[in-house]
């Protein structure tokens, strides 16, 4: 009984140990971002270079797997899609610095780290849309979202989104605690529903006249276009970029991070070029309709049509520094209760 | 399986038959001691990602829960509560009188209804929650012909309830759930004996006061144990609660987690969360401590169910169909729907893979939890010390975390296995052979392990619990060794136990998803891992094919698990 017991116990193991694989050249991945919005780029890298990208995505605890897998670490580079989540990853010790000349020249420095320890790839910037059942509105600001003119009449995804925290942390940042919280406490009662949803599902409540304004990012607004079904809500709102006479509209990044004991450091490297290079850029501008931090690269025509806009030049590091800080404050109004 | 050398050994020692006849006395020497320390080793192995986590508990977490306690927490805590005695009270009242019915009466399609009404089961809640939201929201169909024929406008215009709700998320995860107590109390009302009832309508009682009466009382150990199992699935689920916006203690870790980056904080919010489930877990105990039921012989008391007629039909047609639609028909021709109108999106070659994966880690995680239950559920009998329970709570204890803070949990003692591989094989000049345990997918079937061994054990542990004593004392009378009395009398019959317990944890791992998420190796994908990516972007169309699949997947299972049950009825 014991005996077969055991192993059956120990065939199940080697069973699944024998999954493991090593391919000559390869790069592995963990991904915090989705998989349809990396894996096109992955596969022009592939056919470029012959490299073969294997990859984890995950939303939560990749960073804590890394930690734990130390030396034996089969991952090589780590993608977020904030700031905080790179920061972590350098705070952690979990990642070693770049230094390429190749990505230093493609990523202006405010979009990386002095030491090259984790580099911005994309900007997206928090926007405010408002309903086409009003005029589009002259010179929107974040401190609009507390002012009580629009009293049940927000619609907005979790405070506790990062990109909520996110901005909530740009605001103690440039503002102060104490503003902070006013703020919140204002924004929180102008809300018309509790927090509910992703980005997109705020602007179909403005189309369906749950509300008339509507926090969510740029690139959202490109997505909802190309999605026959999802046009007709972003035709109903106006994209609006906040704070234009004051700070300039809150910009986040997503970026990369290699990790300290990366296996495939070369192919790593060369991916994390590949993806700041012209092509990987210009492929996040055209298909996630995101902003390139590669100057070089121009934004996609839809993009363009939104127009320029000033953003607010707060180094992003300072967002994570307040991160913490924001979920506080979150808390304590109780923003999504 | 022919022999246990050392129990052999232990066979001709006198037998202390002076202390009266009772089991205990026959089997207390039986044990060898590689199945006693067999069983601790186990019970630990399976207890490590538990005590990483209490670790983890244990070191400072600064403000973070003052903060906590002084703003949300509460909010929080209320809510954990009202979710879970409200999908409590709703699953009492949907799965009782069902259960009743299918027990005692006559039905026009009884037959099929009896397995019908366990398919919720199959169906992951995440999906459940997106297909009633897709339906009820605003925009959705319900919504627009109320507007059509109404004539009225906006939102403004009139009230409809919010699904996104407390309320939703109650009635969402009462109707996936309520198949736990539907099972339980209708074996339970089937076994009764109809002695019972018959007396109680003799002295004068109505059928309903019978059933109040008598038939509750009776079944209440398996009544609580359903609602135990529903408590601890609600407490630990994530993906319903947080679609729908409703902040239960899990957002409360996920919070402390991500947002203050304070696993610590986090670990402790978990250790809370376990104790409440150790606490509903010994109040199922607590219910059954007086219970001695064996298993009756067969051949008596054949009952015979009582047809309904009329009004009395008519409702019980009505309460069970309306079950089976909205906890799987409805949502399952939903998906169908999406799977024709998006069938190009939905097709994906590599289904057939993510199938496979599903159904690779899900049958190694059920063998694996069986094979434990089995063998801490022989110990727990056979080893009559007042310690013999405790290997059976300690691999429980998984079952009550929420399915990402274990898979952390989990990592910890994998990747230091792997570290301590690593250096033997380094110390020997080898070269290292990498993260074997940590980065197969033996961590996500060791996790499920973990998670669901709970439910196996439980099952494994009734089904032994209503073997008599007197079997043992019998067979060991006759001269069988104590593992010829396990192969030859507990193994045939618990057989039913195991198959339960086996069923139900391979269902529970085909729609595990947090785990899957986080340990899986490079590349790995399941049918779980497929959906839930769509249905974290408000997608769930382009993967429908695959959520039809997962739910098919489950079918077979719940369909042979209840035929067992009722095998055993007969």
């Amino acid at each position: 009984m014991l005996k077969k017991a055991l192993i059956a116990l120990s065939a199940t193991g080697l069973m699944a140990a024998s999954a493991i694989s090593q391919a000559a050249e390869v790069v592995n991945v963990y991904s915090y971002r989705q998989p349809f919005l990396v894996e096109p780029l992955f596969k022009e890298f592939t056919k470029d270079t012959g490299i073969e990208v294997k990859v984890v995505f995950a939303k939560k605890g990749l960073s804590e797997r890394l930690e734990r897998e130390g030396k034996l670490s089969p991952a090589d580079l780590v993608l977020t899609t904030d700031i905080s989540r790179l920061m972590n990853l350098v705070n952690k010790d979990l990642s070693q610095p770049v230094k390429s000349k190749t990505i230093n020249e493609d990523i202006p420095s405010q979009f990386r780290d002095p030491d090259g320890e984790w580099f911005a790839l994309t900007k997206r910037v928090r926007n405010i849309y408002t309903t086409k059942r009003s005029d589009k509105p002259e010179g929107i600001t974040y401190d609009d979202l507390a002012d009580p003119k629009y009293k049940g009449k927000i619609c907005t995804r979790s405070g506790k989104n990062a990109y909520n925290v996110g901005l909530v942390a740009s605001y103690v940042a440039n503002n102060g605690e104490e503003a902070t919280r006013e703020w919140l406490k204002g924004f929180k009662d102008n809300l018309a529903r509790r927090p509910q949803g992703n980005d997109r599902a705020q602007v179909k409540a403005v189309k369906e006249g749950v509300c008339d304004l509507a926090i969510g990012n740029s690139y959202y607004f490109g997505a909802m276009m190309a999605n026959e079904e999802q046009r007709p809500w972003a035709e109903s709102v106006y994209i609006n970029f906040p704070d234009q006479k004051g700070n300039g509209s809150h910009v986040n990044v997503s970026g990369m991070v290699l990790t300290k004991y990366a296996p495939n450091k070369d192919n790593a490297v060369k991916l994390m070029e590949f993806l700041a290079g012209d092509k990987a850029q210009a492929t996040y501008a055209e298909v996630n309709m995101e902003y390139p931090v590669n100057p070089d690269v121009p934004v996609s025509d839809m993009v363009a049509s939104w127009g320029e806009f000033k953003s607010d030049d707060l180094p992003v590091y300072k967002l994570a520094e307040n991160y913490a800080t924001a979920q506080k404050l979150l808390d304590e109004v109780r923003f999504d209760l | 399986m022919k022999h246990v050398p050392t129990a052999q050994a232990n066979v001709h020692t006198p037998l202390s038959q002076t202390e009266s006849g009772k089991a205990r006395s026959i089997s207390r020497q039986g044990l060898s001691i590689y199945w006693r320390a067999g069983s601790w080793l186990l019970a630990l192995l399976l207890f490590t990602p538990v005590l990483a986590l209490i670790y983890e508990a244990s070191a400072p977490t600064g403000e973070i829960f003052a903060h906590l306690r002084n703003t949300v927490l509460g909010t929080y805590i209320l809510n954990t509560v009202l979710l879970i005695s409200g999908v409590g009270i709703l699953g009492l009242i949907l799965a009782l009188p069902a259960a009743w019915i299918m027990a005692n009466s006559e039905i026009p399609g009884k037959r099929y209804l009896q397995w019908l009404l366990v398919l919720p089961l199959a169906m992951p809640s995440y999906v459940v929650a997106y297909i009633y939201t897709d339906l009820l929201e605003y925009a959705g169909p319900v919504q627009r012909l109320l507007r059509d024929v109404t004539g009225w406008e906006s939102a403004a215009d009139y009230y409809f309830p919010d699904i996104r709700s407390l309320g939703g998320a109650i009635i969402i995860l009462a109707l996936v759930l309520y198949p736990y107590l539907y099972l339980l109390a209708r074996t339970a009302f089937m076994e009764h004996s109809q002695s019972q009832i018959l007396a109680s309508r003799l002295l004068g009682c109505s059928p309903i006061s019978s059933f109040l009466r008598v038939s509750i009382p009776m079944a209440r150990p398996a009544i609580i144990t359903g609602l135990a199992l529903m408590g601890i699935e609600t407490l630990g689920d994530f993906a319903t609660v947080d679609y729908f916006a409703v902040p239960t203690l899990t957002t409360a870790v996920y919070d402390t987690w991500l947002g203050y980056g304070s696993l610590n904080a986090a670990a402790k919010l978990s250790a809370i969360m376990l104790v409440v489930v150790m606490l509903l877990i010994s109040m199922e105990k607590y219910s059954r401590r007086r219970q001695q039921l064996y298993q009756k012989n067969t051949g008596q008391d054949h009952k015979k169910a009582s047809s309904l007629k009329g009004w009395k039909k008519a409702l019980a047609l009505f309460w069970c169909w309306m079950l089976v639609s909205l906890g799987f028909l409805l949502p399952a021709m939903v998906l169908l729907d999406y799977v024709f109108r998006y069938f190009s999106d939905s097709w994906n070659i590599e289904l057939l893979t993510y199938s496979l994966n599903s159904l690779k880690v899900s049958l190694g995680a059920a063998t694996f939890a069986t094979l434990v239950a089995l063998f801490l559920g022989l110990y727990q009998r056979l080893q009559k010390s007042r310690f013999s329970s405790i290997p059976s709570r300690l691999v429980s204890t998984g079952y009550a975390l929420p399915g990402n803070v274990l898979a952390i949990g989990v990592l910890t003692p994998l990747t230091l296995s792997d570290h301590g591989l690593n250096g033997i094989i380094m110390a020997f000049e080898y070269p290292p052979v990498g993260l074997v345990f940590s980065g197969s997918i033996f961590a996500i079937i060791f996790a499920y392990a973990v998670r669901f061994s709970a439910v196996a054990v439980g099952s494994v542990e009734s089904s032994l619990g209503r073997v008599s004593p007197s079997l043992d004392m019998a067979s060991r009378t006759l001269g069988c060794t104590p593992s010829e009395m396990v192969r030859r009398v507990h193994i045939p019959m618990v057989r039913k136990g195991l198959l339960t317990g086996f069923l139900l944890v391979f269902i529970e791992s085909m729609k595990e998803l947090p785990a899957a998420l986080l340990l899986r190796p490079f590349g790995f994908e399941s049918l779980a891992t497929w959906v839930f990516q769509f249905v974290s972007d408000e997608k769930l169309e382009q993967a429908a094919l695959a959520a039809l699949i997962l739910v098919l997947a489950g079918l077979v299972p719940l369909i042979l698990l209840n035929r067992s049950l009722e095998a055993e009825q007969k």
